[in-house]
């Protein structure tokens, strides 16, 4: 049983992926571990729950794994997203670790498939959990509690005391009681702040009203600012996220990768004025999936609607809300609460600027559009195929890179100096923007946080036990 | 008609799960769905029955409730399964039976034994009745040869039609999608499938149990129920033949094939079905169906209690007990047969067509 009056040697808080590698790694080093997660079990998980694959680097293809994606091509796939806003050592560091993650992972317990269908383009480069996130986490917390680790759910981690920079004691709201916890090291891994909508309007102003985060509401990003108000280094700023198109329709928190709409490509994106605003086939999907959210986010009332005709359902993943559907555009027009004179001239404006061309969903087909303000410079097709269908989109914010500062031991680094803090570590995506200072590789999420997880939780392992 | 709401609620279970697609590597169900863009009856029917309960899309979604989207796979498809049962009862007023099939298969067992106990003391002499009785022919000293093999028979003819009666209408009712043949080949996968409960498998993992933990067991006393029945069943298929066509009477030697088929399918028959017991009373009820609990457990019972007697009846059949053993055993059999197309044992005709179509979906697919 937790027990908030011992002294354990290693405190981890969250119970996310990070964390819990932490935990096991700590545990397996002979430390007496509690971890403190502020959701109910039966929300557990975090947004690791949510997630599917993790991407690692491997020389040749295996089970799960079609393909070899060495540490190289990883390393300049990270650069080129973030277009160097990165720290290069701890990239590196994390990158060339990759190796082992997935060895690692079934030690605990962790088991893998095929990749999901639907999911091409991430077959060489990922391997896909078994069951998915929540398989997995349920998988370390098998691991965890056999092992001794001590997991209280329920349990809110709401300011940090330290004397000299060290770690002293967490205030820990349980049980609706206020605790002191004391522990010789800590471990942050609770996640970033994407689940603060108020945090999110300083960096994004009112609009993030109307922002849908697709994760865990518990993660507010406390220790976060409890950290940086301790004066730990920020990293990465707080308007640098993940964000995708999702259902407008989905839940606020949690909606999951179940809400996601692929068909932006093949479609007309307009907004809620009914105009375009943005090339909507400048690339393949996975490479434009994250910039959607982003511009979806800068539209008035942050919406923008998919427009499409019968010619292209078929063509992308089954949507978990229904497209509207209707046999004219101001038909549709009506239904998604749009101007129909509006969205019926941006049809036909449209239309009347499509080039002919062969279409080819499965490639940049070079199929255009010429005069439009903006083109649409691949799959663009007439929409003219009644019925004709329409889906609502808002922003899904999938997590947030503004992060506390840490070494290569995970270290959380205090004041201009620098410092590293002598028993305080960070892993997971409350230091994710160490890495991603921007952009996205899809799977670098979960990496992050278990080589860190795995750092932090060795160090403060032997911190504490020495 | 499945409930309209049964129907509903697993439509848009599936809409979600086509959307998520994160347990696709569990079991048939899910690639089965995504060969489907919409879902009819016929559809959800096909993927209920297809459906093993191995519960690991429930402890692995995390939609579960208490999500919004409140997804629980297996309880929805428990429930369609249940009123499929039902469904394709023959003959068709029957169907309320299945409603209340704890009730039905107790009233079975009372019936096969209270009859079999008034054929036997109506007709005979107490001092056969607990006498002893040995060498051939001994069992029809006490309950006379014709007594015994038409009654039985006769409900055993009339369950096995009803049952094909239920196939054909189940069959009728799932479409199978235009395109999709059926062959050898898949009929065989059917049977690979049945033999192995591949779909139980978790693909090696096991399925939950009792809770979001992975254990073996359930598919272990499975394979202990089915092949120990298939085991009597063929103990019972060899006497007929010894009696019919070589004329042995029974009873036979302790070494005799219907005696050994007969006892290790019976102890098969002891195991599994306590072991189905147990690990029922344990398991986490969340993702499981409330309406097949009744049916279940008196599934089980009978099965265990038809074993039992058996075996008992063979340990003691050179004893004064002997008479009212058979009595019992037989009216236990009885009340097996005359319940079997109102009971949990559809679920072996259904489940078999199931994978048989799921076979020669795959491999039509390809
Ligand atoms: C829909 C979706 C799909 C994704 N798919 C992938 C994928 O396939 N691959 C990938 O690599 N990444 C994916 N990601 C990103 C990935 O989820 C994150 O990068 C990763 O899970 C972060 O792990 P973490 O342990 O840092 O945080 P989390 O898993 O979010 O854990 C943080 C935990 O801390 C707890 N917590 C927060 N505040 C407190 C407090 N004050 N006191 C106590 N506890 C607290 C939270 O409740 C939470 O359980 C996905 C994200 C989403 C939303
Ligand atoms: C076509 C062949 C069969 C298949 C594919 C099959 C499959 C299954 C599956 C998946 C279950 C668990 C889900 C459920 O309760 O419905 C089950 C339950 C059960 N099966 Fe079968 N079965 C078959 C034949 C048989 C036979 C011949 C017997 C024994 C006579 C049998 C006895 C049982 C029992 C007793 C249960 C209930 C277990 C419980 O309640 O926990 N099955 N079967
Ligand atoms: S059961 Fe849940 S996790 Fe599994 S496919 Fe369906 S929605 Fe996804
Ligand atoms: S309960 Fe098991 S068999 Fe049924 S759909 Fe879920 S994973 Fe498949």
């Amino acid at each position: 049983m937790a027990d908030l009056t011992q002294n354990y040697d290693v405190l981890v808080i969250g119970a996310g992926n990070a964390a819990l590698c932490a935990a096991i790694t700590a545990r397996l080093e002979g430390a007496r571990v509690l971890v403190l997660e502020a959701a109910p079990s039966h929300s557990r998980g975090g947004n690791s729950r949510h997630t599917r694959n993790i991407r690692y680097a491997h020389n040749e293809a295996t089970d799960y794994v079609t393909g070899p994606y060495p540490v190289g091509e990883y390393i300049e796939d990270l650069m080129r997203v973030t277009a160097g806003k990165t720290n290069e050592t701890l990239a590196g560091m994390v990158l060339e670790q990759s190796e082992q993650v997935v060895d690692w992972m079934q030690d605990q317990g962790v088991r893998f498939q095929k990749p999901l269908s639907g999911t091409i383009g991430l077959g060489r480069t990922n391997a896909f959990f078994f069951g998915g996130g929540k398989a997995m986490m349920n998988s370390y917390y098998a691991r965890a509690e056999n092992l001794g680790v001590e997991i209280l759910y329920e349990a809110e981690v709401t300011g940090l005391t330290l004397n000299d920079g060290r770690f002293a004691y967490a205030q820990v709201l349980h049980g609706g009681q206020m605790h002191d916890v004391s522990a010789r090291s800590l471990v942050v891994a609770s996640g970033g702040f994407e689940a603060n909508i108020e945090w999110l309007k300083e960096a994004w102003g009112e609009g993030a009203e109307n922002f849908l985060i697709r994760g865990t509401p518990f993660n507010k990003g406390a220790l976060l600012r409890v950290l940086l108000d301790h004066g730990a280094q920020p990293v990465s700023e707080a308007d640098q996220c993940h964000a995708v198109p999702i259902d407008a329709r989905s839940p606020k928190f949690d909606g999951g990768i179940a809400t996601r709409v692929d068909c932006v490509i093949y479609s007309i994106m307009v907004n809620k004025h009914a105009k375009r605003f943005y090339d909507e086939g400048e690339d393949i999907w996975p490479k434009r999936y994250a910039i959607w959210g982003r511009l979806v986010g800068q539209q008035p009332d942050q919406i923008a609607y998919a427009v499409i005709d019968s010619k292209i359902p078929g063509l992308f993943m089954p949507t978990v809300f229904p497209a509207f559907e209707a046999n004219t555009i101001p038909e549709l027009a009506e239904k998604l609460e749009l101007d129909a004179d509006a969205l019926e001239k941006t049809v036909t404006d449209y239309n009347a600027i499509v080039e002919p061309g062969d279409f080819d969903p499965t490639r940049l087909d070079g199929c255009h559009t010429k005069g439009a303000s903006p083109e649409k410079t691949n799959w663009a097709q007439k929409i003219d195929t009644p019925p004709f269908y329409g889906y609502p989109l808002r922003p899904g914010i999938t997590f947030t890179y503004l992060g506390v500062e840490v070494d290569e031991k995970a270290r959380v680094l205090f004041g201009r100096e620098r410092k590293p803090a002598s028993n305080i570590y960070a892993a997971g995506e409350v230091m994710a923007g160490n890495i991603l200072g921007q952009g996205y590789v899809g799977g670098l999420g979960l990496l992050i946080g278990n080589v860190f997880g795995r750092i932090a939780g060795q160090e403060a392992a032997r911190r504490a036990t020495s | 008609m499945p409930l309209v709401d049964t129907i509903k609620e697993a439509e848009r279970l599936m809409t979600i799960c086509n959307a998520c697609r994160y347990c696709e590597g569990f079991c048939a169900v899910f690639p089965a769905m995504e060969r489907r863009k919409t879902f009819g009856e016929g559809d959800l029917t096909y993927l209920a029955n297809l459906c093993h309960g191995c519960q690991g899309c429930y402890y692995a979604c995390q939609y579960a409730p208490p999500h919004e989207f409140e997804v629980n796979v297996p309880q929805t498809l428990a429930t369609l399964r249940a009123e499929t049962y039902a469904d394709f009862v023959w003959p068709g007023f029957l169907g309320a039976l299945f409603r209340k099939n704890g009730v039905v298969v107790s009233l079975g067992m009372a019936l096969g034994l209270g009859f079999l106990l008034l054929l036997l003391f109506g007709m005979q002499d107490m001092s056969i009745i607990f006498g002893s009785h040995t060498g051939e022919g001994a069992f029809y000293r006490v309950i006379p040869y014709a007594a015994m093999v038409w009654p039985f028979g006769l409900v055993f003819a009339f369950a096995v039609f009803s049952m094909i009666m239920g196939g054909v209408s189940y069959w009728r009712s799932t479409a199978v999608p235009s395109g999709v043949r059926l062959s050898i080949g898949a009929i065989l996968g059917g049977v690979w499938d049945v033999l192995t409960l591949k779909n139980l498998g978790g693909a090696g993992g096991g399925c939950n149990y009792p809770d979001e933990s992975f254990s073996g067991m359930r598919r272990l006393f499975h394979h202990f129920t089915f092949y120990g029945f298939m085991l009597c069943f063929a103990a019972t298929s060899v006497a007929t033949i010894y009696d019919h066509w070589f004329g042995w009477i029974a009873p036979y030697s302790f070494t005799s094939l219907p005696v050994l088929l007969g006892t290790v399918g019976g102890i098969g028959l002891l195991i599994g079905p306590a072991g189905l017991m147990k690990l029922k009373i344990d398991a986490d009820p969340a993702p499981r169906a409330r309406e097949l609990v009744g049916m279940d457990v008196a599934f089980l019972m009978l099965l265990f209690l038809v074993s039992f007697t058996g075996l008992a009846l063979m340990v003691l059949r050179e004893t004064s007990a002997m008479g009212t053993l058979l009595a019992v055993h037989l009216g236990f059999v009885l009340a097996l047969f005359a319940t079997l197309p109102y009971g949990k044992m559809v679920h072996g005709v259904y489940r078999f067509l199931a994978l048989v179509q799921d076979a020669a979906e795959q491999k039509s697919h390809h």
